[in-house]
């Protein structure tokens, strides 16, 4: 096996379904010719062809709009949204039309579509590149809404979308590209959405969470561990819809929980987790469960990133909060 | 696109031929720098031509001196502009200060030249929310990063403008991809609706990041798009000062009049990467396109023009230059001197009141802040 960067394991994962498929389309601004800014989709024109991997017109509305149509011709539309920040133009697209195929037609047309796109904090980007607005799409029933954490979960939740029926938003944290590598298989495989993985096993403490912060929460586990905390994180994978026999199995192992997201406190899938943890859980806890996250503003302008964004102390200093309430 | 049929109901060829007619390119200058439509010539004394050339050659230096002084991590996000001085110089230059400037990313050259100090320009791209506070009297947007979105901004400001009996205008710059969005055509279509005094500036510099033009659209220019939205529109050659001076300034004298908004699309060029963030134009362009770009260089034309008419030589631009090397010095020294930005700053800007979410968050982040 090879040990891959997330971007490889992404690109691997779509050159994959090209082969597997021939109604696998790849398209969106850039990811023909160039590869896509990330290379995400680097080689896969040259491999399979322009009428199967080709660039757009500038517009994120647009590009929404053809795979639905795509999607009602038979085709399996893999489409990238260059940053997610620049969704909003394509909220109609998205949130409004594809999300609700299924639903209107009762099943006779449907909307196999995959959205991929950049998002996260941390690598200096101008406004918009940096947004984590999975709440938004999260919010909205009829999407499904993975964010993968490793490599090797990126490669097989992906193929996994790209095979869904139904439209799955996958979301790539920009600082995850290139952080680190992982043996990842060279054959295909798949990793069901909608369940969540425990990426380390504790019995003091549940933290629930995903993307970036899956790594921020490890490295606080890590300094838990010293206090003689033994902390369980739990990578959700999939935002929408939640794994909640993990979660909630987690949490009644542990009886003390936090979530942590990179999103806005008042964004993201935090309050969420806490809602359906106190519905279902509540006569399990020892604590309130408290939440790590941004604050509540737009994403903070370069300079002020690094104390803007949630880091490993933050999470280390609720997770004692909630050990100490 | 070629067409050929020549069907009983639509006459297609006769149709994109007869619109290819009209969008021919607007020019004043050749490339040697000889004037060769002396009927269109601005009327332009030979120091406003000086100060002109002035502002490009400055422009081509804050462009090196940025792209350098991104190398060494002293600057953040930055859009080469280099090749684009004529689209972007001179078509600010046929401005009056009251005129409200609604800028793309690449756009930074225009709002300095309208009055954003340089430090500030370097503030924006260290995301800085400084660099985006304009000083009083200085009509400009920030920077926009969302393709297209100034368009139809643009088309407010203009409206109000009219409203409030201002005799200025709106201009919204931003490239041929920004031609693809949505909203470029909301924000034509609407200002034609409103007669707003808009004008909406295309530098079309043949990619949008990677895509060619040609596949970008089926129309043969971008200046024809005006015709779907019934307001006028020109393409001129954008490597040439004067020609982009002379549509700006008749744009905006219509738009005062009341005769509506224009739409202009000026042929150009980007020399360098799209953005210093890791693009690589050899993936998609090749020498040869960039040296027949080379060629048309709009300072070498100008130059030309200039020292034919005994207003320019080598001493004014080495001037210029050494100026340009000061400021950008002194400005960047003035940018690390100003207090970084903290997130309590943030939350601060966030409502008129702040509500009680943040009011608890600013206490937790000025704790922060403090140690």
């Amino acid at each position: 096996m090879a040990q891959i960067t997330m971007i490889k394991a992404i690109t691997d994962a779509i050159r994959t379904e090209l082969k597997n498929n021939e109604n696998v389309l790849v398209f969106g601004e850039d990811v023909g010719v160039n590869g896509g800014v990330f290379r995400a989709t680097e080689g896969l024109q040259n491999e399979f062809g322009e009428e199967r991997v080709f660039d757009t017109p500038l517009a994120e509305s647009g590009i929404g709009g053809l795979a639905i149509g795509l999607g009602l011709t038979g085709f399996r539309p893999v489409i990238e949204i260059q940053f997610f920040g620049f969704v909003y133009e394509a909220m109609d697209s998205l949130n409004g039309q594809l999300a609700r195929m299924r639903y209107r037609y009762g099943g006779r047309w449907t909307a196999p579509v995959t959205i991929r796109a950049p998002f996260g904090g941390g690598v200096h980007t101008p406004e918009f590149h940096s947004d984590s607005l999975e709440g938004l799409l999260s919010q909205q029933p009829g999407l499904k809404v993975v964010i993968p954490s490793t490599p090797y979960d990126a490669k097989g939740l992906l193929i996994s979308a790209i095979r869904d029926n139904d439209p799955v938003v996958f979301l790539e944290h920009m600082k995850l590209y290139r952080s680190f590598r992982q043996e990842v298989p060279e054959e295909d495989y798949t990793i069901e959405i909608g369940k969540a993985d425990v990426k380390r096993e504790g019995t003091d403490l549940s933290i629930i969470t995903y993307g970036a912060m899956v790594h921020e929460s490890i490295k606080a586990a890590d300094e838990l561990s010293k206090e003689g905390i033994s902390a369980e994180v739990v990578d959700l994978r999939t935002i929408s819809p939640l794994d909640m026999d993990t979660i909630i199995a987690s949490v009644e192992k542990t009886g003390r929980c936090i979530v942590v997201q990179e999103a806005q406190k008042q964004a993201g899938i935090g309050a969420h987790v806490v809602a359906e943890i106190n519905e279902r859980a509540i006569l399990s806890l020892e604590s309130p469960v408290l939440r790590v996250s941004a604050p509540d503003t737009v994403y903070a302008f370069t300079e002020a990133e690094k104390i803007w964004l949630p880091n490993d102390k933050d999470v280390f200093e609720t997770a004692k909060k909630v050990m100490n309430f | 696109m070629k067409i050929e049929s020549v069907n009983t109901v639509v006459n297609a060829k006769k149709q994109f031929d007869e619109i290819a007619q009209q969008f021919e390119t607007f020019r004043i200058l050749n490339e040697e720098g000889i004037v060769i439509n002396e009927d269109a010539m601005p009327d332009l004394t030979g120091e406003q031509l000086k100060e002109l050339m002035r502002r490009m050659v400055y422009t081509r230096i804050l462009d090196e001196r940025s792209i350098s002084l991104n190398r060494q991590g002293r600057l953040g996000f930055y859009a080469p502009t280099a090749g684009q001085e004529a689209s972007q110089i001179a078509s600010q230059f046929a401005l009056e200060k009251e005129d409200f400037i609604l800028p793309g990313y690449r756009d930074v050259p225009q709002i300095i030249w309208h009055g954003l100090p340089l430090y500030q320009a370097f503030l924006f791209s260290r995301g800085h929310y400084h660099g985006n506070q304009m000083p009083e009297g200085v009509n400009c947007l920030a920077p926009q990063i969302i393709i297209g979105a100034q368009y139809i901004q643009a088309t407010g400001v203009a409206l109000g403008l009219k409203k409030r009996g201002k005799n200025s205008v709106a201009i919204a710059y931003t490239g041929d991809g920004g031609a693809s969005q949505g909203d470029f055509y909301e924000g034509m279509n609407f200002a034609g609706a409103f007669k707003a005094p808009a004008i909406f500036v295309v530098q079309n510099n043949r990619y949008a990041i990677s895509t060619p033009v040609e596949k970008q659209s089926a129309a043969a220019t971008i200046a024809q798009k005006a015709i779907a939205v019934g307001i006028a529109g020109v393409q001129v050659d954008g490597m040439d000062p004067l020609a982009v001076y002379a549509a700006v300034r008749d744009a905006r004298e219509r738009a005062i009049k009341g005769e509506g908004p224009t739409l202009i699309e000026t042929l150009t060029y980007r020399y360098g990467p799209h953005t210093m963030s890791g693009d690589d134009p050899t993936r998609y362009r090749t020498k040869e396109i960039d040296n027949v770009w080379y060629e048309v260089d709009p300072l070498v034309r100008f130059r030309k023009f200039l020292e034919a008419k005994d207003l320019w030589n080598e001493e004014e631009e080495k001037k210029v230059i050494e100026q340009a090397k000061e400021d950008i010095k002194a400005a960047i020294l003035k940018a690390d001197q100003y207090p970084k930005q903290k997130v309590t700053d943030l939350i601060k800007n966030m409502y008129e009141k702040m509500p009680i979410n943040l009011q608890e968050q600013y206490e937790i982040y000025k704790e922060k802040e403090s140690k």
